[in-house]
């Protein structure tokens, strides 16, 4: 049997790093707010706002939960059940013809 | 077999138990929130009779209530750091600030529930009012809970229990606050923006 050191504590960002996340995510709001109510971005309305609703959820996951400079096992641990989640919930639209046309 | 221990506790992972055990609770509140949301996307526009979400969804004002719980996260994640470091004061400060903006989402919740009932849409009144308030609804409860977990919180620091050797207490009730925040991302996009 083997007796590594403790494990020492991960190192979280600073406080700057969580001022600038906020900002970020403040930016992006207002940027998918703007998108709402330009006419011109119409068209490309459904994959703007879900890219840049999905940049807002990384930044939170990734630095207010700590998932980036945390364990690997913990975003194991939150990924999978992420995937499964989404994985269902695509296959209910797909069920319900929520994606066809008419 | 190696062990390593974390907190005092010898654990197999060199993990502490109760934030991976959190972190797997994080993993089934998203499976409750997808089949939440993805109820909602498949009965999205398949009301026989309004109010539809283009005549009654208030995005400048939702927009606010976003914004307010966004920075609710940063409080949380300041005082994470101020408990840490052992600034009692600061991390009295941060909890508080918290658990306002959390209140403060509340009662945009509660605004919107009332005005959207006054305008004839209940969760019985069509299948848009049936998804939007269950949907909703989950999400608000689980931020009252948040807002009770803070408050906990904020007595335990003021009773001189929330030392730096606390701070995974706090690190859980902010993986549980963020998980809302970014349930509410998806909520806020999915249902107020794409129309």
């Amino acid at each position: 049997m083997t007796q590594p050191p403790a494990s020492a504590e991960p190192k979280h960002p600073g406080t700057g790093t969580y001022l600038a996340v906020a900002a970020v995510l403040t930016i992006i709001t207002l940027v998918e707010v703007g998108v709402f109510y330009v006419p011109a971005f119409k068209p490309v309305l459904v994959p703007v706002l879900l890219v840049l609703s999905s940049a807002k959820f990384a930044l939170v996951v990734m630095f207010y939960m700590h998932l980036k400079s945390d364990h690997k096992l913990f975003t194991l641990v939150f990924s999978l059940p992420l995937m499964l989640a989404l994985g269902v919930g695509i296959a209910l639209l797909l069920l319900y013809s929520v994606f066809a046309s008419g | 077999m190696t062990t390593a221990t974390a907190h005092g506790h010898a654990t197999s992972t060199g993990l502490d138990n109760r934030k991976l055990a959190f972190w797997t609770f994080i993993g089934s509140e998203c499976l409750l929130f997808g089949s939440l949301i993805s109820t909602y996307l498949v009965y999205k526009g398949r009301s026989v009779r309004g109010p539809t979400p283009q005549e009654i969804l208030n995005i400048p004002l939702t927009s606010v209530s976003t914004f307010d719980l966004l920075m609710s996260s940063l409080a949380m994640v300041l005082a994470l750091a101020a408990v840490a470091r052992g600034d009692r004061v600061w991390a009295r400060v941060w909890l508080a600030t918290t658990a306002f903006l959390g209140v403060i989402f509340l009662g945009f919740q509660a605004y919107e529930f009332t005005e959207f009932v006054h305008r004839g849409l209940t969760i019985r009144t069509n299948l848009f009012g049936s998804t939007f308030f269950t949907l909703t609804g989950f999400h608000g409860g689980h931020v009252l809970v948040g807002v009770v977990w803070l408050v906990t919180l904020l007595v335990r620091s003021f009773q001189g229990k929330l030392g730096p050797d606390k701070a995974v207490n706090v690190e859980i009730a902010g993986l549980y606050w963020h998980f809302v925040d970014v349930v509410w991302i998806v909520i806020f996009t999915v249902v107020y923006l794409i129309q």
